[in-house]
């Protein structure tokens, strides 16, 4: 993975001197909350509901087991021993002191990290697909092109105080893993017939209380002038986008507001002030950034292992584990494993310092000192041999690693909701562990098959809802919180925003729903239909029947 | 009393920051511009208050729309070298540009306000003037110029700085400095990072 040079670690030591003499000035007095809540922002730090949570960046999800281990210690000595791994493949810790923060700041870059614009108005944390670099079906490597962009987004002296945040995702794989479209923008990486890479170009998609799919802006980008293209889109944005309204703030207003191919035609306009400009990113900086994630040493395997496909035959929990948390290697004789944050009773992406410290010493012990942390939230170690699987497998189960749901309805994402989030409308792990609670036969979550669901406790949809096949919404009516249910939303290749089955529900209530749209699915399903494709043929229509038809009956009863 | 930094140091300041009142009765700027302004949502100022706002004698910095709507009256005084205009952050510098026939040199000095700190327009005007117009006198941050921005003030091409009234003059100038060697590169022209590595591989 990338290491820091001597650039690097001055600038992250520069800036937590900064950050320091900022959080000094305001303890003392000298710098308004007001003035302070960006430069806090921009720094990863907001002031929550009972404590400041502070938001770690882990650039594209890649985390080395020594950093993880510096989570495990902060998280144990700043907070209160757990931290939360978030839809943005950033680490949250929801209980540091104000007072603390520096410290951290500085405890971070001992081992290359940091939380630059994990917040704020300003380009955010990049995020790719968790399986880079390893993944069958992938056309290009996106990890360096994410590192050029990290370097190109910090501190842009330009765009650090946008309209509103500004989030970039890039997927270099025939199925898209990053959720592109959903972003302000997407980007993805392939090849032309002679081989060279160019960049599809997706502007103005996001979630929020408007949810929107990006617009493709320039379809065939060559690579070496992304920084100069991503100049002129943020210039667009930067002085033409809403700033008198917070909800209609990011950049897909603008772009719907004046339409995709106008958007184009001002960023093209743009374009050509830097246009091939010193910006431009030559062959040689981006094999330097290619180097830093050459594949691991890793010896070559044969394509089967004897001792694997026996323990396959013969334990049923691990063939379980292995159908739902492992995955194709485009190396013979390996597999990228997925440890699951999703046992049922616990907040999906929280995970212990005891936790994290395993994680660390597994990814030490099979799969060269590395791992990624998942938009799912989920932790990813990519380059494990065939033959350690069943050994790496009763490690992950001693630390509750290794629930085998991945993929499954309990894998759900879930942000940390109205418990921390100053911003929520509603609970959302209360939800997310009733609906665990209700769907606790592993036998039915397998019959079920393939389902996500995503909770969001508030429209800023963190828990990324609207494309949830099942999204809960938590909203706020006349102060009790409610929550809206859709369905049919789906991320990938197909990416669509769910629609809404109709009123919301009391929480104790949203278990039941989710029970009854499982039912009417296994009901109308054909051999091969997951509960999205059911959704995508026939509508929400039987779906609501089943939901509302039971409850206006129920209340019909109850008043009669 | 706001203090004037131009490059690294304190500096005196001879021009006259002229400030249109404010208007009571905001219009929209219609046509042109529409839609961004429509969107926006920013106000411009009625022809009645253009035309009743004094230009005192001397060195004087003034709005915009004051040197669109009377530059002829101004004209003399241009070319002695008093006159400097000031563009708030939803204001164009190409409306600056074609009044001065392209050549933005003309004016001795060019302001741009940040009327809320967190309103990041005024990076992108600068570097716009600086760029696509050559602009190459004295560009000034006006309005809420704070300490925690000055490093990006300096990085997308002001050159001069008139401090809000409660910011201390030699911190700020030590934050022009607060990062040694920037990522990407800017108005600056610094060789942005990656380029740098590859020429020290090459000497190594």
């Amino acid at each position: 993975m990338y290491r820091y040079d001597d650039y690097d670690r001055a600038l992250v030591m520069e800036r937590v001197a900064q950050y320091r003499d900022q959080l000094q000035r305001n303890l003392a007095g000298e710098l308004s909350e007001d003035e302070f809540r960006p430069l806090r922002l921009q720094n990863g730090l907001y002031i929550q509901r009972h404590a400041p949570m502070l938001r770690i960046a882990v650039p594209y999800g890649m985390l080395s087991s020594v950093q993880l281990r510096k989570l495990a210690d902060i998280a144990r000595r700043y907070d209160r021993g757990y931290g939360h791994f978030t839809t943005r493949q950033n680490m949250q810790l929801n209980w540091p002191k104000l007072e603390d923060t520096a410290d951290i700041l500085a405890e971070l870059a001992t081992v290359e990290m940091h939380a630059i614009q994990t917040s704020g108005n300003c380009i955010r944390n990049i995020t790719t697909d968790p399986f880079a670099g390893v993944a069958p079906d992938e056309i290009v490597d996106p990890r360096p092109y994410c590192e050029v962009l990290r370097q190109w987004s910090t501190f842009h002296p330009e765009f650090a105080f946008l309209p509103r945040k500004f989030k970039i995702a890039v997927s270099g794989t025939l199925e898209d893993r990053a959720v592109t479209y959903a972003h302000d923008v997407g980007l993805h990486l392939y090849r032309d017939d002679k081989g060279e890479v160019l960049v599809r170009v997706i502007v103005g998609g996001g979630m929020g209380r408007t949810p929107i799919l990006g617009s493709v802006i320039h379809d065939a980008l060559p690579w070496p002038h992304l920084p100069t293209y991503l100049d002129a889109v943020l210039r667009v944005y930067n002085r033409y986008g809403r700033r008198d309204n917070a909800y209609k703030a990011r950049i897909k207003i603008l772009v719907k507001a004046i339409g995709a191919e106008e958007f184009a035609r001002q960023v093209n306009e743009e374009w050509k002030l830097e246009r091939d400009g010193i910006a431009t990113v030559t062959e040689a900086e981006l094999d330097l950034a290619r180097a830093a994630f050459s594949d691991p040493d890793a010896p070559a395997r044969p394509a089967r292992d004897a001792s694997f496909d026996a323990h396959l035959a013969e334990d049923r929990a691990f063939a379980r584990w292995v159908s739902r948390c492992v995955r194709a290697h485009k190396r013979p004789g390996y597999r990228s494993v997925t440890l699951s944050l999703k046992p049922h009773g616990v907040a999906p992406g929280d995970i212990t310092s005891e936790q994290m410290e395993a994680v660390a010493d597994l990814a030490d012990r099979y799969s060269f000192g590395e791992l990624r942390v998942t938009h799912e939230q989920n932790l990813v170690l990519a380059d494990v041999a065939l033959a350690d699987l069943y050994d790496l497998w009763q490690g992950a189960r001693a630390h509750g690693l290794a629930t085998p749901n991945i993929g499954l309805l309990t894998d759900m994402i879930c942000c940390p909701g109205g418990d921390f989030c100053s911003l929520a409308n509603a609970k959302s792990i209360p939800i997310a562990q009733a609906i665990q609670a209700e769907f606790d036969d592993l036998d039915y979550l397998y019959d079920i098959g393939d389902l996500e669901l995503n909770i969001s406790g508030c429209m800023n949809s963190c828990g990324h809802h609207h494309v949830g096949h099942i999204g809960i919404l938590g909203v706020d009516k006349a102060g009790s919180e409610w929550y809206q249910v859709s369905i049919g939303g789906a991320q990938g290749n197909t990416t669509s925003l769910g629609d809404v089955i109709g009123p919301s529900f009391a929480a104790d209530e949203v278990p039941g729903v989710i029970k009854k749209l499982i039912e009417t699915y296994v009901e109308a399903r054909t051999p091969e239909e997951r509960f999205l494709d059911t959704v995508r043929r026939l509508g929400v229509a039987p779906f609501k029947a089943r939901v509302y038809g039971e409850t206006a009956k129920k209340a019909e009863v109850a008043h009669g | 009393m706001a203090d004037l930094i131009r490059d690294n140091a304190l500096a005196e300041n001879e021009w006259t920051w002229v400030k249109l009142p404010e208007s009571t009765e905001p219009v929209r700027k219609a046509a042109g511009k529409v839609v961004m302004f429509k969107l926006t949502g920013e106000p411009a100022a009625p022809e009645d208050v253009v035309a009743a706002c004094e230009v005192p004698a001397g060195k004087v910095m003034i709005p915009l729309t004051v040197w669109l709507r009377r530059r002829e009256e101004l004209a003399a005084r241009v070319a002695a070298g008093e006159i400097a205009v000031w563009l708030d952050s939803h204001e164009e510098p190409a409306e600056l540009a074609e009044s001065l026939g392209g050549d933005l040199n003309r004016l001795p000095l060019i302001g741009v306000n940040f009327p809320k700190f967190i309103d990041g327009r005024g990076f992108s005007i600068a570097f716009i003037l600086r760029t696509r117009y050559g602009y190459r006198n004295e560009l000034r941050a006006l309005g809420d110029v704070l300490r925690d921005q000055m490093f990006f003030f300096r990085r997308t091409g002001f050159d001069a700085y008139l401090l809000r009234a409660d910011q201390k003059p030699e911190r700020c100038i030590a934050a022009l400095n607060d990062f040694t060697t920037p990522y990407q590169t800017s108005t600056d022209g610094i060789t942005p990072v990656f380029r740098r590595r590859i020429g020290q591989k090459a000497i190594a």
